[in-house]
């Protein structure tokens, strides 16, 4: 269910109640600039390789991974120094799985409460 | 860990007629964050879940087959697929998806999760959990 | 003590209790509930097998029992349990499987 809406390039894009998109297909790379302001973060490249690696992971096993499977997918592609909860909350401080599937265009993780 | 306890989901229904076959799906995913002893059971329809090649763009409903293949990263190891369901069915092991989980004993040599079991080890399965989830 | 099954579907629409009697083990209860109780009538196909089955005590639920017009037509050897009954049934047994 749609409750509000993100502004990109003049067009409407909706959103639930939590902020995540409800189409996954309105996705861009302009839109997650815009979710990541909203949620008060500035895009580095250390938050893109986190935000493409959850695209991936998406579009291949259709599902939004759990942190902990997160964390795990992430030291195995990037090594230990970038998959660890330290490193991830470092850059999405209110939780690497739910923040960074919401600037991703995902649906929130399933398990996420 | 001493309060770890072992969990058996039962699929017994084919995929898309039903919602269970995506509820359990979806409970699998959810109960892996609490780090029990998981194992999946198919038989009966159920074995259909894994049936591979699966396409419902003209269904209109997603996919959600390739999150099996993702059950290795949630920790999930042991998929026992019933042999006197497939052969009732006309299926093999060959028909079904691949699923696979890294062990972490053996080098994470990547390994096959999937254990064709006869009727009777299937019971001595359902026997030997602590819990069972039945869909 | 064993296992408990719970059955809730007719034995003439699934194979819901087939497939639970080729699982069931000595000392295993199966309890019979909502359409899964007409496989205890009298004179049916399923009755057969069901009386065919050696150490597994064989219990309805009284409420389905009656909800069908099914009291006096059961087979000889089911046990007939009320809600209290079933909650016993659950406590006593080691774990439930629930066959849909």
């Amino acid at each position: 269910m749609s409750t509000g809406f993100y502004e990109v390039n003049g067009k409407q894009v909706p959103h639930d109640e939590e902020g995540y998109i409800t189409n996954l297909s309105d996705w861009s790379k302009e839109l997650a600039e815009v979710i990541a302001k909203q949620e008060g973060i500035d895009m580095t490249d250390e938050h893109w390789e986190v935000v493409n690696f959850l695209r991936e992971y998406y579009d291949e096993y259709q599902i939004a991974p759990a942190i902990r499977v997160l964390v795990k997918a992430i030291k195995k592609k990037f090594g230990p120094e970038k998959g660890n909860n330290k490193y991830l909350y470092e850059l999405f401080p209110y939780g690497p799985a739910k923040q960074a599937c919401k600037i991703a265009g995902l649906p929130k993780p399933t398990g996420c409460v | 860990m001493s309060d770890v306890k072992k969990f058996l989901y039962v699929n017994r229904k084919a995929p898309h007629g039903t919602i269970y076959a995506l509820e359990s799906l979806e409970v699998v995913l959810i109960g892996a964050a609490f780090e029990q002893d998981v194992a999946l059971a198919f038989l009966d329809d159920g074995v259909y879940q894994l049936v591979k090649g699966w396409d419902t763009s003209e269904l209109g409903v997603k996919n959600f087959q390739p999150a099996y293949t993702a059950l290795g990263d949630y920790d999930i190891q042991k998929v026992y697929v019933e042999r006197e369901s497939l052969e009732e069915r006309g299926l093999s092991e060959d028909d079904l998806i691949e699923m696979t989980y890294e062990d972490e004993d053996d080098d994470w040599a990547e390994k096959s999760s999937i254990r064709i079991v006869s009727r009777e080890e299937m019971a001595q399965i359902m026997r030997d959990s602590d819990v069972i989830l039945s869909f | 003590m064993g296992m408990l099954h719970t059955v809730n579907k007719s034995p003439y629409q699934c194979n819901t209790l087939e497939s639970c009697l080729n699982h069931v083990g000595e000392g295993d209860v199966v309890l019979l509930i909502e359409d899964g109780v007409y496989a205890a009538m009298k004179g049916g196909r399923a009755a057969d097998v069901l009386s065919a089955v050696q150490g597994v005590k064989v219990c309805v639920l009284s409420a389905d029992v009656k909800a069908r017009g099914l009291e006096g037509k059961l087979i000889d050897g089911v046990e007939v349990v009320d809600y209290a009954g079933f909650v016993d049934l659950v406590t006593e047994t080691d774990k439930t499987q629930a066959w849909l």
